[in-house]
C-alpha cells in the first residue's frame, strides 16, 4: 500500500483524525445549510451563526500557532496578538483600497479617514496594497519579518521564560500605542472599517461569507496538517526537547536559537494568516486588537484547551470563545466571574486542559472494560507528562537557588 | 404646524389599521435592543446608559406599552470590544430580533457595528456626541455634532470671555481629531493666527499630564487671554484637572472648556479645584424645568441611588426613545422602514424645557448650554444659545466634507450626496 | 542667592498656609468692630441674592470700599462659594463651613456661630468666573495689611493678576509699612507691574526695568503682552516700551528655559516614584517568588479603593484619612493577597507560566467584584489640602505638593523594606525560602506561611501604592490595568529580585520619559522607550543589576 507522508502520519494521529474529519464535515456543511437550507428549517444555519463559527476558526489557527511555540518549544509569547493584528491590518489595507470612490467622500485614491483629516497623498507604505496578491504576500511577510527580527535579537541573547513572555508583552504594547497615533495613517482608534468586496465579492453576502468560512476551515485544516508534521519531523523532536531541557540540548551541539526562531517565524505567519481571514468576517480591524489583554486570552485558550497536543487548542478557542458569547449574552453582569473562575480552575484543576480531562476519564474507562494494560496505547502523542514534571521540578529548583534577594 | 397635524391624521389612521392587523399578529412584545458595554474599559459610562433604556422601557410599558403590546429589553454585553460590538449586534438583529437597539458610546463602535445594521436593516440610536460626518440611513444620531457643542463653545470663549490664544488638548482619537480640524479652521476664519492656536494629542488613559500642563502654562503667559478647549476624554480627565489645580493655574486664569466632562464624569472627581471650569453640553442636571425635575426622580428612584446623577447622553436616550415611541404610533408598526419614514418630523419635549425634532438628516435640534462646574458637581448654566441649533453631519469647515449634505427624504434620500458632483457616494444599502 | 532664601522662608511657611483659611475666620471673629451701620452692609448683601452677575460685581467693588471689618469674611466666604442666605429669615447671610455632626452657620452680620443647621434652610449666592476673579483682586487689597504673614504673602502675590490702576494707591502705603522681605518683594513687583501698564511713558521704562529678573507667568505675560502685533501693527504705541519690555523679556527667558530644564528632570522622577511604587511590590511577588502576578494591579486599585472608603467613613478628617488609609490598605491588599497565594498560587509553584493564567483570571475577578460592589463609576477621592498646590520656588518653578510628597512617599517604602528583608527575622527566613527552600525548611522555617506572609508582602505594598495613585488618577476599576506592564517592565528592566535594581530601573524610565516628551510628544516618548527596553533586554537578559555566578544561569 502507498502512503503519502500526510496520510502516514494521519493514521498514528486518531485525534488528528477525528478532528480533520470534523472541520471538513463543518467545512463543507455549515456553508451549505446557511445557503441552501429554508431559514425555518431547524437544520438551517443563521449568517450570525455562520460568521460567529468564521470568527471561531480564525481564533482557533491563532491558538494553534501559539501552542506550536509554547507547547511544543516553550516559548511563552505574550505578544501573539501582534502578528494576528498585523496580519489583519494588511488585509484590511487592501479591502481598504478597495473601496475606491465608494467611500463616503467620493476621494478614489484615499481612505475616508484620510479625507477628513486632510491628508493630500497616500503614504508610500499604502502603495501595493490595491494589489490581492501583494496584500496576500504582505499578510505572512509583515508579521514573520517582525517575528524574525524579534526573534533573532532574543533568541541569540538567550532571553527565556518570562523575560521573553514580558518582553513580547512590551512589543505588543508599543505597537498598540503606535497604531493608536492617527498620525501614523492606519486610522488611528477607529482603525479600518466599512469594507465593500474581497476580490470583486461583495463582503455582505452570503454566499461570499460562506467562501471566507470554508477558507477559514480549510486555512485551520491545513495549518494543523503544518503544525503536526513539524512537530513530527526530526526538528519537532528537537523543539521539545528544546523545550524540556534547552541548556542540555545547546550542549549537544543544536543550534537552539536557530530552531526557535524558525518556528517562531512559522508560528506568527499562521497568526498573521488568521488576522487576514479574520478581519473581512468581523469588517473591522483596530489597535484594540494589538492589546495585552488580547495576548494573554491566546494563551489561556491554549491552556483551557491543552497545551502541547495542537488540536487541544482549537478545541480550548472554540470552547472559550463559545463561553464568551453566551455569557455575555445570557449573564452581561457576571460573566467576568465565569470567566476569570474558569481559568482559575482550569490551571488548577487542568493542568492538560479540557482534553487531557477527555483523555483520563475515556483511559479509566477504556481499563475499567479491558482491565488496564492496554491505556498506553490511548493518546501517543500528548507529550508524557512525567518528564515535563519532571523538567519543570529541575527548573524550580535552579529557579530558587538563582532567586537571591539584594538590596544593595 | 399644519403638515405636523396632517401627521398625525395619517398616523391616526395608520395606528387604527395597525391594531387590526396587531391582533391578528397576535400579542408578542416588541424587543427593544441594549446595547450598551456593560465590563471592560467602557462599562464606567456605557452602564448608566443601559439603565436610563431600562427605565424608559420600564415607564412605557406602566403607559401600556405600544401598540398595545409590552416592551421587552433585550441586554448583551459587548465588553468594550469593537468587533464584539459588531457581533453582538448581529445577535440582537438576527438571531433576537429586535426591532430597534439603543446603543453604542464610542464612535469605533459605531463604525464597527455600521455595516451590520445596513446590511439586516436594523434601528440604531446613537446617544453621544460624535464628530458628525456620518449619515447612515439606518442610523439617528441623538447626540450632539460638531456644530452643536463645539462651535458655540468657542463663540462663547471668543466673544464673551475674550479668549485670543487657544489650546486645543484632545485624546488622540477621531472625534478630538475632528473636532479640532474644524475648530481650527473655525478660529483662522475668525482671524487667529496660527501661532495662537496650540494643539496637542494625548493617548487614551493618559496619567501624567505634568508637561503637557507645564506647557500650557508657558503658552499662557504670552499676553493675552488664554483658553483651553478640551476634548480629552474619559478617564485622562480627573488626572488632567488635578495637575491644573495643583500648578495653580484657575478658572479665572486659563479656563477649559471640556466637551466630554458631565454630571458623572465629575461625580467621581474631586470637584473643589475645578470650579469655575466651563462644560458645552446641551442638558445639564442642573436645568430648571417641571420635565427634568421629574426625569430625575424617576432615575432616582429606578436605580435606587439618591445621589445618581443625571447627564446629557441619558437625556439623548431619553429623547431617542420618545422619538421611536412617537414615531412607531405614528406608523402603527415597529417595521423599521416605516418607523424610519414616520420618524423625520417628529417632535417631543427634552429636559431643558424645548422640543427636539427629528431633522431629515437623522440628526436632531438641541439647545447649546455653557456651564461653570460648581462645588457640588454640577454646571451653572452661564450662557445659553438663543434657539436650538440643528445638527449638521457634515461639517462645513472641512475641505472634504463642505459639499456634502444628507437628506433622507423625497428626492434626495441620501445620506452623502454632493452638491457640487451630484452623486450620492458611499452609500450600502 | 536672594530667590533662595525666599523659598526657604516659603518652606518654612508650607504647613502654616494650609490652615489659612480657617485661622482667617477665627481672626476676623474676634475683632468684630462695626464701623458702618447695619443697614449699609445689608442693602447691598441683599441684592447679592438676584441672578445677575454684573450687579453682583458692583455689589463686590461697593462692599470693599466700606470700612468695616466684616467685609472680609462676606467676600472669602463669597470667593470659596460658602455664602448663602437664609430661605426663612431676611437678612440673615451666613458662611457654610462642614463640621464633625455637620454644617455650621456663620453669621456675617453678628459674628455669631450656629453649629448643626441644616443646609435645606439656606440658599447659595452664586459665583461665576469672572466675580471670583473680582474677588480675589478685591480681598489681596483688603488683606495687603493684614497682620497674618502668610495672608500678606497670598495678598501680594495675587496683587501680580491685578489691572486695577486704582491699586497702587494701596500697594504703596502697603509698601511703606511693610517690614517683611519677601512680602516687599512681591509689592514692589505687582507695583511695578500696575505702573507698566498705567504710568507715563518714562515711569512705565523705569518699572519695567524693575521687572528684571522677574520670572513670574504674570511678569512675562505682560512683557509680551506689550509686544503682541495684530494685523502687523503694534498694539502698544510707545516705542520705548516695546524697546524695555523686549530687553527684560529676553533676559527672563533664558533663565525660564533653564527652570523648564529643571522643572522636566523633577516631573521625570516624580513620574519615576510613581513607577516604583507600582512596581516595588511586583520586585517582591515577581522577583522574589517568581510569581507573574497578573493580579498585581489589581492589588493597586484595591488599596485606591480602601482610601475612598476611609474618606467616606471620616468625611470630616481629610486631611488625617491618608495616614489611616495607609495601613488599612496594606491590610487589605495584604489580606486578599495570602488568600490568593493559599488558595491557588501555592498549588502552582515551579510553574511561574502558569501563575499567570490563575493570576488573570483573578484579576477579572476583582475587577468584576469591585464593579459589582461600588458601581462601574470612577469614585471620588478627596485630596487632603496639605497635598493640594504647589512649593514656589520661583516664578518659573513650582513643584507641586502631591508629586513631592509621593516622592518621599516611594522612598521611604523602598528603604523601609529594604530593611524589612536585610534586617529583620522575617527578611532573613524569607531569603533562605527562596534560596533553598528544603534546607530552609529543614531549620524550622514553615516555608508554606512564609510564602504566604511574604505574598502578602507584596500585595499589601502594592496596597500602599494605591493609596499614593488615588491621589493623582482615578478610583474605577481599570486603575490596575493601567499599571500592569509599566512595572513589569520596571522590574525586567532593573533585574528581578534586586530593589537596587527597581528603584534605578524606574527613576531612570520615568526621566527618560519626560526627558523625550518635549521633543517626541507623549506617545511616541512611550513607544521609544518600550523599544529601547526591549532592545536592552537584547544586551543584557538579566537587566540592569543582574545577579552574577553561575545561579543566574538558568
Amino acid at each position: 500500500m502507498k502512503l503519502g507522508p500526510v496520510t502516514q502520519f494521519l493514521m498514528n494521529d486518531r485525534a488528528g483524525k477525528y478532528l480533520l474529519s470534523i472541520l471538513l464535515a463543518v467545512a463543507v456543511l455549515v456553508p451549505l445549510m446557511n445557503l441552501t437550507v429554508p431559514e425555518g428549517s431547524a437544520l438551517h444555519v443563521s449568517t450570525y451563526t455562520l460568521t460567529l463559527l468564521g470568527k471561531y476558526l480564525c481564533y482557533a489557527l491563532l491558538a494553534l500557532a501559539v501552542d506550536l511555540i509554547w507547547g511544543y518549544c516553550g516559548i511563552l509569547s505574550l505578544g501573539h496578538g501582534a502578528f494576528f493584528a498585523l496580519g489583519g491590518y494588511a488585509m484590511g489595507m487592501y479591502l481598504m483600497r478597495q473601496i475606491g470612490e465608494r467611500g463616503v467622500y467620493g476621494n478614489p485614491l484615499l481612505p475616508d479617514f484620510m479625507v477628513f483629516l486632510n491628508w493630500q497623498e497616500l503614504p508610500w507604505y499604502w502603495s501595493g496594497f490595491n494589489n490581492f496578491f501583494f496584500a496576500m504576500v504582505m499578510v505572512a511577510l509583515v508579521p514573520g519579518f517582525l517575528a524574525f527580527v524579534f526573534g533573532w535579537l532574543a533568541f541569540r541573547s538567550r532571553v527565556t521564560g518570562v523575560y521573553l513572555s514580558i518582553i513580547t508583552q512590551a512589543l505588543t504594547y508599543a505597537l498598540m500605542l503606535a497604531f493608536f497615533r492617527n498620525d501614523m495613517g492606519f486610522g488611528g482608534n477607529n482603525g479600518l472599517t466599512d469594507f465593500k468586496d474581497l476580490l470583486g465579492f461583495n463582503l455582505q453576502s452570503d454566499s461570499t461569507r460562506a467562501v471566507l468560512f470554508f477558507s477559514s476551515a480549510v486555512a485551520l485544516m491545513l495549518g494543523y496538517i503544518l503544525c503536526r508534521s513539524i512537530v513530527l519531523s526530526k526538528l519537532g523532536r528537537i523543539l521539545i526537547s528544546v523545550r524540556d531541557a534547552e541548556a542540555r540540548t545547546r550542549f549537544l551541539g543544536y543550534r537552539v536559537d536557530k530552531f526557535k526562531l524558525f518556528v517562531f517565524v512559522v508560528s506568527s505567519v499562521l497568526a498573521g494568516i488568521a488576522g487576514a481571514l479574520y478581519v473581512p468576517q468581523v469588517g473591522i480591524i483596530n489597535p484594540g486588537e494589538f492589546s495585552p489583554i488580547n495576548s494573554i486570552e491566546i494563551i489561556i485558550w491554549v491552556a483551557v484547551g491543552g497545551r502541547g497536543t495542537l488540536y487541544g487548542a482549537i478545541v480550548g478557542a472554540v470552547l472559550v470563545n463559545y463561553a464568551k458569547t453566551y455569557f455575555t449574552a445570557a449573564f452581561p453582569e457576571l460573566w467576568l466571574f465565569f470567566l476569570g473562575a474558569l481559568f482559575v480552575i482550569s490551571t488548577l484543576y487542568l493542568p492538560r486542559g479540557v482534553v487531557g480531562l477527555a483523555a483520563d476519564l475515556l483511559e479509566k474507562r477504556r481499563s475499567l472494560g479491558a482491565g488496564g494494560g492496554a491505556s498506553v496505547q490511548a493518546e501517543p502523542e500528548t507529550p508524557v507528562e512525567s518528564p515535563q514534571a519532571a523538567v519543570a521540578d529541575d527548573s524550580k529548583s535552579s529557579k530558587e537557588s538563582e532567586i537571591e534577594l539584594s538590596t544593595n | 404646524m399644519k403638515k405636523y397635524t396632517k401627521n398625525i391624521g395619517v398616523g391616526f389612521t395608520a395606528l387604527a389599521l395597525s391594531i387590526g392587523a396587531s391582533l391578528v399578529q397576535a400579542a408578542d412584545t416588541i424587543k427593544v435592543g441594549v446595547l450598551h458595554s456593560l465590563s471592560g474599559t467602557m462599562a464606567i459610562s456605557e452602564t448608566t446608559l443601559k439603565d436610563t433604556v431600562l427605565m424608559l422601557i420600564d415607564e412605557q410599558n406602566k403607559k401600556g406599552g405600544l401598540l398595545g403590546k409590552k416592551l421587552e429589553p433585550v441586554v448583551v454585553d459587548p465588553a468594550s470590544n469593537w468587533p464584539l460590538f459588531a457581533e453582538k449586534a448581529r445577535e440582537l438583529l438576527e438571531k433576537d430580533k429586535v426591532d430597534v437597539v439603543f446603543g453604542c458610546w464610542t464612535s469605533v463602535s459605531r463604525k464597527s457595528v455600521l455595516p451590520v445594521f445596513e446590511e439586516l436593516n436594523g434601528l440604531l440610536f446613537y446617544p453621544v456626541q460624535y464628530e458628525g460626518e456620518e449619515s447612515s440611513k439606518n442610523v439617528f444620531y441623538t447626540g450632539a455634532a460638531p456644530n452643536q457643542q463645539a462651535i458655540p463653545a468657542v463663540d462663547y470663549l471668543m466673544n464673551e470671555v475674550g479668549v485670543k490664544r487657544w489650546v486645543l488638548a484632545g485624546t488622540d482619537y477621531v472625534y478630538p481629531r475632528t473636532t479640532n480640524k474644524i475648530l481650527e479652521a473655525y478660529l483662522k476664519a475668525k482671524g487667529v493666527a496660527a501661532k495662537d492656536i496650540m494643539i496637542n494629542y494625548t493617548p487614551f488613559g493618559h496619567s501624567d499630564w505634568q508637561s503637557i500642563v507645564s506647557d500650557i502654562k508657558k503658552f499662557g503667559s504670552a499676553g493675552a487671554k488664554t483658553a483651553v478647549v478640551s476634548t480629552i476624554n474619559g478617564d485622562a480627565n480627573v488626572p488632567f484637572y488635578k495637575e491644573l489645580a495643583n500648578q495653580g493655574i484657575s478658572a479665572e486664569d486659563i479656563p477649559v472648556v471640556a466637551f466630554s466632562v458631565g454630571e458623572e464624569e465629575l461625580s467621581g472627581l474631586d470637584t473643589k479645584p475645578l470650579v469655575g471650569h466651563l462644560a458645552a453640553w446641551n442638558y445639564f442636571m442642573s436645568v430648571d424645568s417641571d420635565v427634568n425635575t421629574d426625569f430625575i426622580d424617576s432615575w432616582k428612584a429606578f436605580i435606587k441611588d439618591s445621589k445618581r446623577v443625571t447627564n446629557d447622553p441619558m437625556e439623548a436616550h431619553f429623547i431617542g426613545f420618545n422619538m421611536w415611541a412617537e414615531a412607531v404610533k405614528k406608523a402603527g408598526t415597529t417595521d423599521v422602514d416605516k418607523v424610519s419614514n414616520a420618524i423625520i418630523g417628529v417632535t417631543v419635549p427634552n429636559l431643558s424645557g424645548g422640543y427636539a425634532t427629528m431633522m431629515p438628516n437623522h440628526h436632531i435640534t438641541k439647545p447649546v448650554l455653557i456651564g461653570e462646574i460648581q462645588e457640588d458637581g454640577q454646571f451653572e448654566t452661564v450662557w445659553q444659545t438663543a434657539g436650538a441649533v440643528m445638527g449638521d453631519a457634515w461639517s462645513d469647515y472641512l475641505e472634504g466634507s463642505k459639499d456634502i449634505t444628507a437628506d433622507w427624504t423625497a428626492p434626495l434620500v441620501c445620506g452623502n450626496y454632493n452638491v457640487k458632483t451630484g452623486k450620492c457616494s458611499g452609500q450600502n444599502y | 542667592m536672594r530667590m533662595s532664601s525666599v523659598w526657604l522662608t516659603r518652606l518654612l511657611h508650607v504647613t502654616a498656609v494650609i490652615f489659612i483659611l480657617t485661622v482667617n475666620t477665627l481672626l476676623f471673629a474676634r475683632n468684630v468692630m462695626a464701623a458702618v451701620p447695619d443697614s449699609e452692609l445689608l442693602t447691598p448683601l441683599a441684592e447679592l441674592k438676584s441672578a445677575n452677575f454684573s450687579k453682583k460685581e458692583q455689589v463686590v467693588t461697593d462692599l470693599s470700599n466700606l470700612d468695616d471689618d466684616r467685609v472680609i469674611p462676606i467676600l472669602s466666604g463669597m470667593l470659596e462659594g460658602d455664602l448663602y442666605y437664609s430661605k426663612n429669615a431676611a437678612d440673615v447671610f451666613v458662611v457654610l463651613s462642614s463640621i464633625e455632626s455637620g454644617y455650621q452657620a456663620f453669621n456675617v452680620m453678628t459674628a455669631e456661630s450656629t453649629p448643626d443647621i441644616s443646609k435645606r434652610d439656606y440658599k447659595k449666592i452664586s459665583v461665576n468666573n469672572s466675580l471670583r476673579r473680582l474677588l480675589r483682586e478685591t480681598l489681596a487689597s483688603l488683606q495687603l495689611r493684614s497682620s497674618n504673614l502668610d495672608t500678606r504673602i497670598e495678598a501680594a502675590r495675587a496683587m501680580m493678576k491685578s489691572d486695577d490702576e486704582g491699586n497702587i494707591k494701596p500697594l504703596r502705603q502697603a509698601l511703606q509699612k511693610e517690614q517683611n522681605e519677601t512680602v516687599l518683594h512681591l509689592l514692589a513687583v505687582s507695583e511695578a507691574m500696575l505702573v507698566a501698564r498705567h504710568g507715563e511713558s518714562q515711569e512705565r521704562v523705569a518699572a519695567i526695568g524693575k521687572l528684571k529678573g522677574e520670572l513670574y507667568p504674570e511678569v512675562r505675560s505682560l512683557l509680551a503682552g506689550f509686544l503682541i502685533q495684530r494685523n502687523g501693527e503694534f498694539q502698544e504705541p510707545d516705542a520705548d516700551v516695546r524697546q524695555a519690555a523686549a530687553d527684560v523679556l529676553e533676559s527672563i527667558e533664558d533663565l525660564v528655559a533653564f527652570n523648564k530644564g529643571i522643572e522636566n528632570v523633577y516631573f521625570g522622577i516624580s513620574l519615576g516614584a510613581v513607577l516604583l511604587l507600582a512596581a516595588v511590590g511586583l520586585s517582591i511577588t515577581f522577583g522574589v517568588m517568581g510569581v507573574i502576578n497578573m493580579a498585581h494591579g489589581e492589588m493597586i486599585m484595591l488599596g485606591a479603593y480602601t482610601t475612598y472608603v476611609i474618606q467616606q467613613l471620616m468625611p470630616n478628617y481629610i486631611d488625617y484619612s491618608l495616614f489611616v488609609a495607609i495601613p488599612a490598605a496594606f491590610l487589605v491588599s495584604g489580606a486578599v493577597g495570602v488568600v490568593i497565594e493559599r488558595g491557588v498560587i501555592r498549588h502552582l509553584y515551579g510553574r511561574p507560566l502558569e501563575t499567570l493564567l490563575a493570576t488573570f483570571g483573578i484579576s477579572l475577578i476583582l475587577q468584576q467584584a469591585v464593579r459589582t460592589i461600588f458601581s462601574p463609576l470612577n469614585q471620588s477621592v478627596t485630596t487632603p489640602a496639605w497635598m493640594s498646590g504647589s512649593l514656589e520656588i520661583n516664578g518659573a518653578l513650582s513643584l507641586t505638593y502631591n508629586r513631592l510628597y509621593i516622592i518621599l512617599f516611594s522612598l521611604v517604602v523602598l528603604f523601609t523594606l529594604a530593611l524589612l528583608l536585610r534586617k529583620t527575622l522575617f527578611g532573613l527566613q524569607m531569603r533562605a525560602v527562596t534560596q533553598n527552600r528544603r534546607m530552609a525548611s529543614s531549620m524550622g522555617i514553615r516555608t508554606g506561611w512564609l510564602d504566604a506572609l511574604t505574598f502578602g508582602l507584596g500585595s499589601g505594598i502594592a496596597g500602599i501604592a494605591g493609596v499614593a495613585l488615588s491621589q493623582l488618577t482615578n478610583v474605577g476599576p481599570n486603575l490596575g490595568q493601567a499599571y500592569i506592564i509599566d512595572s513589569f517592565m520596571v522590574v525586567v528592566f532593573g533585574g528581578v529580585g534586586n530593589l537596587v535594581g527597581t528603584f534605578v530601573g524606574a527613576m531612570s524610565l520615568g526621566i527618560a520619559n519626560k526627558l523625550m516628551e518635549p521633543f517626541a510628544g507623549a506617545v511616541l516618548a512611550k513607544i521609544l522607550v518600550l523599544v529601547v527596553i526591549i532592545l536592552f533586554i537584547q544586551k543584557y537578559p538579566r537587566g540592569l543589576f543582574a545577579l552574577k555566578g553561575r545561579a543566574a544561569e538558568d
